[in-house]
């Protein structure tokens, strides 16, 4: 080790193919195609690289993991070195069969992904009719005896049925439910308008989300992640850059976290040509905002500095047009301000049609 | 999460899908647990290691004041303040 901490966690990116076709999707604008993901035999490689290195954790991601046929395999293989392997899954591919192989491999958690809290709402925005199957998917995720996380996210679209999201969550047996108003960088941010509440909708949802955590606590953990443009400070995203998490594409290329890739002056190595270890110590993409000593003022001198790092890179660029300025969520950003109005204006306005998420687009 | 006193009679075990692991990168004992690492000290892995759903907490704190020959006040107060902690989280199933 040359002085920089081993990862926590690695996000596997298996596919970008999926069914859904969200308008907040997290994926690149660019999306890998099937005939360049990686191959399983690399994929086993990686893994038990990421293990070596220091990884922990494991987290199956996509597009829609399940997509892959050879999951089972990758789970085994992470399991078999000593990852916790976890599914983040829409769930619409699963049946009964396929859970129970992916138990049997050593998969130790799952996190279903949900739209709304009922079938008419949620099929609408994920454009497919998928959330009663989820529901029933659940049931059979918990009948392995597997934990399960209910993942919501959350807008102005669907803000008004969150207590009913808790509730379906709960119902379902999750023992973790998890709360999130989408993040605007990438496919989300065309929707910004469709989606982004006002501020007094989000401070009734915070408050909601208070009332429910003190209700469940001991039972249920809610975990809750706000929207950035109402924010204060900024998150500290990634936990920094090149701190605890590296991310591989369907294709190979190793990234600081899943949106790295909109920052169009970044080139990122891929583990078809090097080792993983060598990329997280000494690539380009993952040094050039590693630590504090790139950061500019009001970064550089902040006492959050190492709480915070600055925040997200991929919203600084999206926002700001340089991903080493300050991330424009936090309040010392001198684009601040503006980000408020955009956020106050577009969510006090009617809300555009959204614009979905296809694997062809 | 609940802040009552667990029974020295209870037998804590790790919660299911919660693993025990040494992590040799970090030269430090872990719990893997659902989208969460915990890193644990030496003490805590002391405990946390005895915790398997056969010993009571009453014969866990006895074990442990006599491997750190440690006053049985002071070793049950951390004992019973760790176990707690970690059920609250879902790490033990007290």
């Amino acid at each position: 080790m040359n002085g920089i901490a081993p990862p926590l966690a690695l996000l596997a990116e298996l596919t970008h193919r999926c069914p859904l076709q969200c308008p907040y999707c997290s994926n690149p604008l660019a999306l890998d195609r099937a005939r360049d993901e990686l191959e399983t035999e690399t994929w086993l490689r990686v893994l038990t690289e990421a293990a070596a290195l220091g990884c922990l954790q494991v987290h199956f991601s996509g597009g829609e993991p399940t997509a892959r046929r050879d999951l089972e395999t990758l789970v085994k293989q992470a399991a078999d070195c000593g990852l916790y392997a976890n599914l983040i899954t829409s769930g619409v591919l699963l049946d009964e069969a396929r859970l129970a192989r992916l138990v049997d491999a050593g998969l130790e958690h799952v996190q279903l992904s949900f739209q709304d809290s009922h079938d008419a709402g949620a099929d609408r925005i994920a454009g497919f009719a998928g959330h009663r199957k989820k529901v029933d998917i659940a049931g059979k995720i918990r009948a392995t005896g597997l934990p399960l996380t209910a993942n919501f996210v959350v807008h102005r679209q669907n803000l008004a049925n969150l207590e009913s999201m808790i509730a379906l969550g709960t119902a379902l047996g999750a023992e973790r439910i998890e709360i999130a108003h989408v993040q605007y960088y990438g496919w989300a941010l065309r929707n910004r308008a469709a989606l982004i509440p006002t501020r007094d909708e989000l401070a009734d949802a915070t408050a909601l989300v208070e009332r429910e955590r003190a209700r469940l606590a001991g039972k249920v953990v809610i975990d809750y992640v706000v929207p950035d443009y109402y924010a204060k400070r900024p998150k500290a995203c990634m936990g920094g850059w090149g701190r605890r998490f590296l991310n591989i594409s369907p294709s190979g290329k190793v990234l600081p976290c899943h949106a790295a890739e909109s920052i169009p002056d970044l080139v990122f190595e891929n583990v078809r040509e090097r080792s993983l270890a060598a990329i997280w110590e000494n690539s380009d993409a993952f040094n050039r905002f590693r630590g504090t000593v790139w950061m500019r003022e009001p970064c550089r001198s902040c006492e959050r500095a190492e709480i915070d790092w600055g925040g997200c890179r991929c919203q600084a660029f999206a926002l700001t047009a340089s991903a080493a300025n300050t991330d424009p969520a936090c309040a010392l950003s001198p684009d601040h301000g503006r980000i408020n109005e955009l956020a106050a204006a577009e969510s006090a306005g009617p809300a555009p049609p959204l614009i979905y998420r296809r694997h062809s687009n | 999460m609940s802040e009552r006193q667990i029974s020295e009679e209870s037998r804590p075990r790790l919660a299911a899908h919660r693993r025990l692991k040494f992590d040799a990168a970090r030269n430090s004992w872990t719990i893997q647990a659902p989208e969460r690492v915990f890193l644990l000290d030496e003490i805590a892995h002391a405990i946390v290691s005895r915790c398997d759903g056969k010993k009571t907490l009453r014969q866990i704190v006895d074990e442990l004041c006599a491997t750190f020959e440690a006053p049985r006040e002071v070793v049950a107060g951390d004992v019973q303040k760790l176990v707690q902690d970690f059920a609250g989280k879902g790490v033990i199933a007290p």
